[in-house]
């Protein structure tokens, strides 16, 4: 059972409280993209054994979408954040560090 | 850097015996003492024909047709932990081939045959029992999706009919088709549907690649694929580096991490699906019946257990063990589809990592790296595909293409030719 921390209401609740939704920080391509671009936004996942970045949405809370950070090999959250970002905090980057020293993620590390 | 694993079997080793009703009754007279291993395990060589990484069902029949159809028997099959250790060994075995898209019924209708005969051919009992499925409509949703999938399925050639509730109550006397939620108001039934045997299938098509002169090789995980430009070369291994001309990658949950180690990405995600047992109990269902609305399914082992499949998590997962209220929701759903069951102790629980594709179809195909291949997407159903993927495998591999296969090419997506098959069944075991 995960347990995660809603960055926005800050309560802390078991995974049945929250719903999964996929892959973060995708770059959304609209109308007159390139046929890889849409293909990359659309299909292609990074889906590593390892450090993940996901989105979440507290559906039986508050009802905000944030963002989490987690190793898909250990099922270890490392932090959530808000959604309103691109890339996540330092300070998340930081507690990935410390425990999965080198880890990298499409361009992020 | 080699180790070898059996000293006592030589490489060249005799022919396997067979086995025979003869055979068991010389064994039954000595005390079972001539029964020999059933595939060899050597040391790797240095350069084969032909890689396939993943023992799995898919990565073994692929191996087996390769050698029996096409010839190719230079080939070594490397498998990280046990065979049949992933998801083959992990399944709810269940075979039917009652999909709604064309591509889709030609290759597990091709699979679902190929069974029949798959003991015959293999010369080992992977007890194969088309005992019968039943898909449960229970919305009328689900009615028209399953007359719709009745009517693809008289012109692809597949045998099924849509039936009656008092027709399932004949199938099922353990029913209860006035549900607290949703009665039972039909089913899609596929008489010569049914379950196997998960291990006797790895084993058999194992048994069957060595005696081929094929190498098997346990507990050797790929940690990199070589590449001379876009061409590739080999593979680094646990047990050092191995060359090859080409490459079948046939590793489900774990496709995603193979695919960055040959440098393109693929659109699958892993998630963890679960399964259950019950204590074994005395004959009360003959066939398989699925309940896609309520979400369970269930069948009963030869040993009386009651085989229970449940849902996949919503997250990407490689721990294969699952979240536990998942247990709880298929357990709900199945006591409220059959009453009786709602004192049965469950005996054990696991999961498996199951590669997702967005379609919920499989993907069988060439790849940027060139002599590189993949085999995988089968998500939560392809058990019932082995025999027709390795088929559909081996002729892509050995001929760069394959009528079964080129229509689940990885490009499919880009390209918007999905085959939808997410619609038609909530469930897709
Ligand atoms: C709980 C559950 C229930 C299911 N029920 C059904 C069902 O009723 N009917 C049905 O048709 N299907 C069902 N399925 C799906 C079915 O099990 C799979 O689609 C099928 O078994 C996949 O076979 P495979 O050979 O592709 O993969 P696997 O059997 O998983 O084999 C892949 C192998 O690759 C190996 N591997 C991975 N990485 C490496 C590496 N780096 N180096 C070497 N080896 C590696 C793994 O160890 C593994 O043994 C179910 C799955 C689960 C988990
Ligand atoms: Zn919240």
């Amino acid at each position: 059972m995960l347990i995660l921390e809603c960055p926005y209401c800050g309560v802390t609740g078991e995974e049945t409280e929250f719903h999964g939704g996929g892959e973060a920080h995708l770059t959304r391509h609209g109308p007159g993209s390139s046929d890889d671009d849409f293909e990359n936004y659309l299909f292609l996942r990074e889906n590593p054994r390892g450090v993940h970045f996901e989105r979440w949405r507290h559906v039986n809370g508050c009802g905000k979408w944030f963002h989490a950070a987690r190793d898909t090999a250990t099922l270890e959250v490392f932090g959530t954040y808000s959604a309103q970002t691109t890339e996540p905090p330092q300070d998340i980057k930081d507690a990935i560090t410390a425990k999965r020293p080198g880890w990298s993620w499409r361009e992020f590390k | 850097m080699y180790q070898n694993h059996d000293e006592t079997i030589p490489r060249e080793s005799e022919p396997m015996r067979r086995f025979s009703a003869f055979a068991i009754a010389r064994e039954a007279a000595r005390h079972h003492s001539g029964w020999e291993r059933h595939w060899r395990s050597p040391t790797p060589k240095k350069h084969y024909d032909a890689i396939i990484i993943g023992a799995g069902g898919h990565g073994l029949a692929t191996a087996y047709h390769l050698g029996k159809d096409h010839g190719i028997t230079n080939v070594a099959v490397l498998e990280k932990g046990w065979l049949g250790g992933g998801n083959t060994g992990r399944n709810t075995t269940i075979i039917r081939s009652n999909y709604l898209q064309d591509p889709s019924a030609a290759i597990y209708e091709k699979a679902r045959s190929l069974y029949e005969t798959l003991s015959q051919d293999l010369n080992y009992n992977v007890m194969y029992s088309p005992r019968g499925v039943i898909m449960l409509a229970q919305t009328e949703h689900e009615v028209r999706g399953y007359l719709r999938t009745a009517h693809a399925n008289a012109l692809q050639g597949v045998q099924t009919e849509f039936i009656s509730p008092q027709r399932v109550k004949e199938l099922v006397p353990i029913i209860n088709l006035e549900g607290p939620r949703y009665p039972v108001l039909g089913g899609l039934w596929q008489a010569r549907a049914g379950t196997a045997r998960h291990d006797a299938v790895a084993w058999g098509y194992a048994r069957a690649c060595s005696d081929m002169g094929m190498d098997i090789i346990q507990k050797c995980e790929v940690t990199g694929i070589k590449r001379d430009g876009d061409k590739v070369t080999g593979v680094e291994t646990t047990l050092g580096d191995i060359c090859c001309n080409k490459l079948g990658i046939v590793v489900a949950g774990h496709s995603g991490v193979m695919a960055e180690k040959a440098g393109f990405r693929l659109p699958i995600e892993s998630v963890a699906l679960q399964a259950l047992v019950s204590e074994p109990i005395k004959p009360c269902m003959d066939v398989v019946v699925m309940a896609n609305t309520v979400h369970g399914y269930m069948s009963q082992s030869d040993k009386g257990e009651m085989v229970i499949g449940g849902g996949a998590d919503g997250y990407n997962n490689y721990t294969q063990r699952g979240s536990f209220h998942h247990i709880e929701e298929t357990v709900r759903a199945l006591v409220e589809t059959f009453p009786m069951i709602s004192r049965l102790k469950m005996l054990r629980q696991w999961g498996g990592i199951v590669d997702m594709t967005g379609d919920r179809s499989p993907i069988i195909s060439k790849t940027p790296v060139e002599g590189v291949f993949v085999n995988c997407g089968w998500g939560t159903g392809g058990f019932k595909a082995i025999p027709g993927s390795g088929y559909a495998m081996a002729e892509l591999m050995a001929k760069g293409g394959s009528p079964l296969a080129d229509e689940f090419s990885m490009w499919r997506f880009r390209e918007g030719k999905f085959i939808d098959e997410s619609v038609a069944a909530g469930v897709a075991h």
